[in-house]
């Protein structure tokens, strides 16, 4: 879809309209171009926030997918809360910005003449923006494969891998166990597993009562892991002979190989665990295109400029999200949104010869336990003196009271819907 | 460096002209801007929510916002998070946050009420209200002092009046005065009309009586 100012205005409204114009005297200028590759939560907020900042910054998407699904709120797809349409966002409003989207995949960026590669062209940028979220290391678990993730799915990427673990749960006869193998740290979003073995437990408490969770993990401890157990003892029994899900740590319970024949794990004490469902969530490094384009290092995830957000390895190339090492910041959606407005801040001054200003960051993360139990965790980041860290502000942030009243984790429920909407009109919108 | 400071300055602090584009920026402190969409997640872009139970926190009064946040961080206003959020500021940058906020065009929440209510709560807001909330509780950012609850989600206003009546949040007491007046008159059912008017985000015209408890 093409749209002259015009249409843009009447698309957009009244800040828009002063942005429009604001806009004359610098549209003539350079031709100030930024591409971004990966239109998921960190890519579109970026785009979004550069064109609002500056109007005439030409921001191109590259992004293969028409459809994006939000992985957050996924977790209720699969209890059947939500349908997977509810989780479906797309690019119409961030094209009725003015901002280009280009459905393919970048397969290079070549950093020295500035270039952006797909199969179909090439699109030239000062500034380039990477936020291609997460490769999961199949490899790294004896047996598993993109095509056994068809039979033992991660749905760690939401969309076809959610409705096919989602039909799997349906299908499942009563008394089944659902088997949830949880990855190493770093990983993209630590409480998801978790708040997945909450809602397939609320899911399962109804409808296949004899049947449970139970999660294979390699870490001996997890994100908000005091509230989860609470919640668990409190509605799926926890702790007790017929829980609803069991918990194993690691090192022991590490998934080490599958057999897809037979929908077994085994672990690394050696046990062979057999589920009737089982959802296998690999260890995970930066995606791919940025292991290829040198962005990573040894780590597998990218070292950059907290307060920029460029690459340390890669001039002129920025990047944000799951791939990025953003220290205390988690890989979470929250994150990739407050990492991309700063990026945007800096990369608009940047092409405007000014001085990227001081930083601000915030994560929240919500978990929904069951019906009206929602809980949360929060920080207020900074940058260090340094600018080696993005540090959490002491005092400020933290994890909902474990004493909080049933009325407060009902809201947070509420909250955490508000949340959604809120985000995805943030990034999409 | 002085359009794209305009750029920025129009398109951010904007509508409030001369906010933010003559001031020097400070080298150890975010803009207002830039501390305002963080909170973006949870309260909407440029804080208009677009969720139906997180407040929409544009266009606030910005002394009003200031205490407010300040009464957050020391848990003087019971919250779920809101406490956590605000120790992680200044008091300077809680003022950077609502002068920025004050210039943002308010977005009414779009949402559903009940028109046959709309014109009871009218009134009843004309008598039990508008001496504070003002102009039926919309956002007057040419004034001070004001206190918005006419197109704030319902659900959020809920909130808040139960926190009120549960004693999780000081009621002012000159609205506890009001309020308690008015539920002895009107009934709990009184409430359900001021949420319609208030949803309804409609023409309002006070008929300015004298209130007699003043
Ligand atoms: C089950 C689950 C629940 C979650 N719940 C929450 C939650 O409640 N709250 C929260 O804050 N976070 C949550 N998250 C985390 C959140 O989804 C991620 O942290 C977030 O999406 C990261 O954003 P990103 O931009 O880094 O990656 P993504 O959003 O994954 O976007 C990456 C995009 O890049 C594209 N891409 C990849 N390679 C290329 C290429 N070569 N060329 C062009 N495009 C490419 C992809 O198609 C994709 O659209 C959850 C995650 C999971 C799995
Ligand atoms: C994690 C989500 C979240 C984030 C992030 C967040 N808020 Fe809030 N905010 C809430 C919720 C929820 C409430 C209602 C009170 C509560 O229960 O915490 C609220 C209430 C408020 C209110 C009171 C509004 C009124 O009219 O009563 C203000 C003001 C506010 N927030 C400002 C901010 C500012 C400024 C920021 C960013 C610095 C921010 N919030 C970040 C969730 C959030
Ligand atoms: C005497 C002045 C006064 C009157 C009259 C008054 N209020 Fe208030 N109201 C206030 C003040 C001051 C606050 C802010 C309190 C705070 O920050 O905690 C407030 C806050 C509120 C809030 C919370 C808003 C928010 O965004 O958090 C609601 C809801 C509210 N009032 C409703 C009413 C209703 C309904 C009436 C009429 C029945 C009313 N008030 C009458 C002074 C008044």
């Amino acid at each position: 879809m093409t749209m002259n100012r015009r249409d843009f205005v009447k698309a957009t409204g009244a800040i828009a309209a002063i942005g429009a114009l604001g806009a004359p005297g610098i549209a003539l200028g350079q031709g100030k171009k930024v591409v971004v590759v990966g239109g998921g939560t960190g890519g579109a907020t970026a785009a979004k926030y550069i064109k609002m900042a500056d109007e005439s910054i030409d921001v191109t998407i590259i992004e293969p997918n028409e459809d994006y699904y939000t992985c957050y709120l996924s977790n209720e797809v699969l209890s059947g809360e939500r349908t997977l349409d509810q989780i479906k966002q797309g690019y119409d409003g961030l094209k009725a910005r003015g901002i280009k989207v280009v459905h393919e995949a970048a397969t290079g960026i070549d950093a020295d003449n500035k270039v952006v590669k797909t199969d179909g062209g090439e699109y030239p940028y000062e500034r380039c923006v990477v936020s291609p979220g997460i490769s999961l290391l199949y490899d790294k678990i004896e047996g598993y494969s993109e095509e056994v993730a068809q039979k033992m799915p991660h749905a760690w990427k939401a969309g076809e891998q959610t409705k096919i673990l989602r039909s799997q749960l349906t299908a499942m006869d009563d008394g089944g166990v659902v088997v949830i193998v949880a990855p190493p740290n770093p990983f993209r979003c630590p409480p998801g597993p978790y708040e997945r073995a909450s809602q397939i437990a609320m899911y399962l408490k109804e409808a296949k009562p004899k049947s449970k969770v139970l999660i294979l993990d390699s870490k001996q401890a997890f994100s908000k892991q005091g509230l989860f157990t609470q919640g668990w003892e409190r509605l799926y029994g926890f702790g007790t002979e017929d829980s609803l899900i069991e918990w194993q740590p690691g090192p022991d319970a590490t998934v080490v190989g599958v057999d897809p024949d037979n929908l077994s794990v085994e672990t690394d004490f050696g046990d062979e665990v057999k589920g009737a469902v089982v959802n296998v969530i690999p260890p995970q490094s930066a995606g791919k295109i940025a292991l290829d384009s040198g962005l990573a290092d040894d780590s597998g995830w990218c070292p950059v400029n907290k307060k920029t957000f460029e690459s340390t390895q890669v001039a002129g190339v920025h990047v944000i999200g799951d791939a990025a090492i953003a220290t205390k910041m988690p890989k979470s959606a929250y994150a990739a949104n407050s990492q991309a407005k700063v990026t945007a801040a800096a990369i608009v001054a940047l092409l405007n010869d000014e001085e990227p200003g001081v930083p601000a960051y915030v994560n929240t993360c919500y978990s929904i336990i069951g019906k009206d139990y929602g809980i949360s965790v929060a920080a207020v980041y900074r940058l260090s003196e340094d600018g080696a860290e993005i540090a959490g502000v002491e005092g400020a942030g933290g994890l909902t009271p474990s004493d909080a009243e049933d009325f407060a984790l009902a809201r947070e429920v509420e909250y955490a819907y508000s949340w959604y909407d809120n985000i995805v009109h943030d990034i999409f919108g | 460096m002085a359009k794209a400071t305009m750029t920025t300055a129009l398109v951010g602090g904007a509508l409030a002209l001369g906010l933010s584009a003559a001031a020097p920026a400070d080298d150890d402190l975010a803009t207002g801007k830039m501390l305002v969409d963080t909170c973006a997640g949870c309260h909407g872009t440029n804080g208009n929510s677009v969720g139906t139970a997180s407040p929409t926190i544009a266009a606030m009064d910005p002394l009003v916002f200031v205490d407010m946040m300040i009464a957050f961080a020391d848990d003087e206003t019971y919250s779920t998070i809101m406490g956590r959020i605000a120790r992680g500021y200044t008091e300077e940058e809680y003022e950077l946050m609502g002068e920025y906020l004050h210039g943002i065009a308010y977005q009414p929440a779009q949402q559903d009420f009940d028109q046959s209510l709309v014109d009871k709560g009218a009134k009843l807001h004309d008598r039990y209200c508008e001496k504070c909330h003002v102009e039926g509780g919309k956002p007057v950012p040419e004034e001070e002092d004001y206190y918005i609850l006419a197109g704030q989600w319902t659900p959020y206003l809920k909130y808040a009046m139960t926190d009120f009546a549960e004693e999780r949040r000081e009621l002012p007491k000159k609205m506890a005065r009001k309020l308690d007046s008015m539920l002895e008159a009107e009934g709990e059912e009184s409430l359900a009309a001021l949420y319609a008017f208030y949803a309804a985000y409609t023409d309002f015209e006070s008929s300015d009586d004298e209130d007699e408890d003043e």
